[in-house]
């Protein structure tokens, strides 16, 4: 894969995706970790969405969460840190008491979630006042509207409601001077994929290489007749970036699927065995980097591929149809260019995973 | 003995007040829905046949009873016979949330009694369903509870009957589906042998074969470490990985679930490398082994050459030569074991096969 941009010449994108910040705050007191805010109604489903984003919670067990009384703070570490801060939904987050600027200072999004099962009226109206507050001290913040719950609505019901909840929005905004505002809008259910793409976009935002990766992944498709490639976070499935072809929600799925069934297979058979003879052996000549591949029977070609490219992250790629099987040398040699690459654009994970190798 | 092409056809009834999700877990075993999918069905009316080739010669012949009162009723008096004759195996569904339950134990008195009657070697399997609708600390202790109590109005069946919760949001149904089939394989010990020897021949630390439509497992082997494998749900756990694989393939590619089968998925890492693959017609192998790239081909190419055994098997039931012919690179020598006498203790903790040829 001669034909790489280098990696550590950011690539510059003509056209930068809308209100892509790219912006990791790390003020004075910081801990230079991008902070996401779940807010929004009592029961509008913040807590079940972190659960079940990043603590794995199965959608029916979130039945039963208890309402949330004080801001749940939490740390994810994984190719970036980030806190998910879980708020009680009764809150008036511009309250006095609140330390406000200890808040939102250094925060990457907020996202506001809307029951769109029940009266969302309120909700807007909150909604509009924390956007214009914001807007006034902290415009830089990206607003994030989980339209959420979808999944009990029927098709029109849906597609009006979210209609609906934008126009309501930012008329408000354009009233105010403000239509530019980075507020954006996505239709959730904790049931199906959709949280997991939201999220996603959401994240993609705080990645300041995120052009650099689409790039690079740009690349690799075209080298290698991938049809569709995603760089994912192994832990929440979130993914972090994707080639530029368009994406749909049904190539995330059966990727983000994909990640689970690998997952779960290497948590079955990769336990801490007692040294058995067979020991020395593996470590001649196993792998390290875990690496998967699916051949169909109907298309007879590889279909997936899957390889760890470090501690948190693993390329998956959907092949297309003129990929044959014999090509996964050529796969592999691109993929280990690829990963390389990464190296330098996340030096991070690299010294991570050397620290974590020293301890052990 | 003419049993080449007879198909063993085994009666099983599925029973159960109504709502209480036996057609549900239907669709999702048998017929690929997911469980998304079950609040479309309506109430079965009468009884739903399917008839279900399973594993080569074993023939499900299952009967979805509708549960509603008048249907019931219709079982007990004038199809009595009809219903309740020549049954193999009865599948008791209980909804956990009913609040009837006792109505509902007194129910499943007058059908254990008809089955008595009629069908006196049958087989009873009592599902308590819907259990993710209980909080989980509290599910242990409920199921005791009530299949305690279920099993005092067990009549004949008293000591026989198994119990086992249930819900169609997690692997608890493959679990309790893997045990039926299991119980209604006719040949599930001579499977059983020829898996043993393979999963030595080839060096495996598991073998799991699976059906392929069902994903349901069909048995499994495991030797030496492995057998201390913390994950003992894994079998009912790959069941349902497989299972929503399957899914998510034939909706991304839309080829029907029934046929978006892959031929072979691997996943290697520096600690275990695994493959599944296409065994028989009906089945799939799982394979666990070493983390080794020579072992790892070498057990693919003893696989596919074992192929055909398994093929016989999947037909009809009767003893086989041992497995070792077929292996073109094993110089192990043969225990000389027949199918019917192997020896399920057999072959654990050896792991010592390393100088064997494999290329
Ligand atoms: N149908 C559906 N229900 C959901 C979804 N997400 C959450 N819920 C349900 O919504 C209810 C409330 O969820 P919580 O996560 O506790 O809501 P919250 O916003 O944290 O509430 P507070 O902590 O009181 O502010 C729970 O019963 C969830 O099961 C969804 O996507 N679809
Ligand atoms: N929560 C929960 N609901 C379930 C489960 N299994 C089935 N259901 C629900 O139970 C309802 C009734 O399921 P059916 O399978 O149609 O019931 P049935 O036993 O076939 O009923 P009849 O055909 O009338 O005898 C469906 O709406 C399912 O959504 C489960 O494991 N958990
Ligand atoms: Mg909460
Ligand atoms: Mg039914």
């Amino acid at each position: 894969m001669e034909d790489l941009p280098d990696a550590e010449v950011p690539h510059t994108d003509p056209v930068p995706p809308r209100f892509h910040t790219g912006r990791l705050p790390n003020s004075k007191a910081g801990d230079g970790k991008p902070r996401l805010l779940l807010m929004g109604q009592r029961r509008s489903g913040k807590s079940s969405i972190s659960s079940v984003v990043f603590h794995k919670l199965p959608p029916s067990e979130t039945l039963y969460l208890e309402t949330t009384t004080r801001i749940k703070k939490e740390s994810m570490h994984s190719f970036m840190d980030f806190q998910v801060w879980d708020f009680p939904g009764h809150l008036d987050y511009f309250d006095p008491a609140f330390d406000v600027d200890n808040i939102f200072e250094e925060i990457g999004a907020l996202i506001w979630v809307i029951d769109a099962q029940d009266e969302y009226l309120e909700a807007i109206m909150r909604l509009n006042t924390t956007i214009l507050n914001l807007q006034h001290s902290y415009p830089n913040i990206n607003v994030e509207v989980f339209v959420h719950k979808v999944d009990g609505l029927s098709e029109d019901y849906k597609g009006d409601t979210f209609r609906d909840i934008i126009q309501r929005v930012q008329d408000e905004l354009s009233d105010h001077g403000y239509e530019n505002a980075p507020v954006s809008f996505y239709q959730t259910s904790i049931y199906d994929h959709s949280i997991f793409e939201a999220f996603s976009k959401v994240i993609q935002k705080l990645i300041p290489q995120l052009p650099t990766l689409e790039a690079l992944l740009n690349s690799l498709c075209q080298t290698c007749h991938i049809e569709k490639a995603y760089l994912f976070d192994i832990m929440s499935k979130i993914y972090i970036a994707t080639d530029t072809s368009p994406t749909d929600l049904g190539s995330y799925e059966i990727c983000s699927d994909y990640i689970d069934v690998v997952i779960d297979v290497s948590e079955i058979y990769g336990w801490d065995r007692p040294t058995e003879d067979g020991d020395a052996e593996a470590q001649e000549t196993g792998n390290n980097d875990a690496e998967s591949l699916i051949t169909m029977e109907r298309k007879g070609n590889n279909y997936l591929y899957l390889r760890e490219i470090n501690k948190y992250l693993a390329l998956i790629c959907l092949m297309g149809d003129d990929s044959p099987a014999d090509k996964k040398a050529v796969i592999d040699y691109n993929v280990g260019v690829f990963q390389t690459a990464l190296k330098q654009v996340f030096p991070r994970a690299e010294r991570d995973v050397e620290a974590t190798e020293a301890v052990e | 003995m003419n049993t080449t092409k007879r198909q063993k056809q085994r009666k099983v009834l599925l029973m159960g007040k109504s709502g209480a999700g036996k057609s549900s877990m239907r669709s999702i075993v048998f017929s690929n829905y997911v469980a998304k999918d079950v609040r479309r069905l309506g109430a079965t009316i009468d009884v739903e046949h399917s008839n279900i080739k399973f594993m080569g010669n074993l023939m499900l012949n299952l009967w979805d009873c509708g549960g509603q009162d008048g249907f019931v009723e219709n079982y007990l008096t004038h199809q009595r016979t009809h219903v309740f004759s020549s049954v193999a195996v009865l599948i008791f569904v209980f909804d956990i949330e009913s609040r009837e339950f006792a109505a509902d134990v007194v129910s499943y008195g007058s059908i254990v009694r008809a089955l008595a009657e009629n069908s006196p070697g049958a087989k009873v399997f009592v599902l308590v369903h819907k259990m993710d609708l209980v909080q989980s600390r509290l599910r242990q202790q409920l199921f005791d509870e009530r299949a305690e109590y279920i099993k005092q109005a067990s009549e004949n069946f008293k000591d026989t009957v198994e119990f086992f919760p249930t819900s169609i949001w997690d692997q608890s149904l493959y679990k309790a589906w893997t045990q039926i089939i299991y119980y209604l394989i006719p040949n599930a010990r001579g499977i059983e042998g020829l898996l043993r020897e393979l999963a030595e021949v080839v060096d495996a630390r598991e073998l799991i074969l699976y059906e392929r439509t069902t994903c349901l497992m069909v048995t499994h082997v495991t030797r030496g470490v492995e057998t201390g494998n913390p994950f003992t749900d894994r079998f009912e756990r790959i069941s349902s990985i497989l299972k929503t694989h399957k899914q998510s393939m034939a909706k991304h590619t839309g080829i029907p679930a029934g046929s978006s089968n892959f031929a072979e998925m691997q996943i290697k890492t520096g600690r275990f490398m695994f493959f599944i693959t296409r065994l028989t017609e009906n089945t799939n192998l799982a394979a666990s082994i070493p983390a080794s790239e020579q072992v790892f081909n070498a057990a693919r190419v003893n696989i596919m050459l074992v192929r055909p055994r398994f093929a016989e098997l999947d037909i009809a039931s009767k003893p086989r030569p041992a497995v070792q012919q077929a292996f073109a690179h094993s110089a192990e020598s043969g225990s000389g074991l027949g199918m019917g006498a192997m020896d399920g203790e057999d072959g654990r903790g050896k792991g010592k096969e390393r100088e064997r040829g494999f290329e």
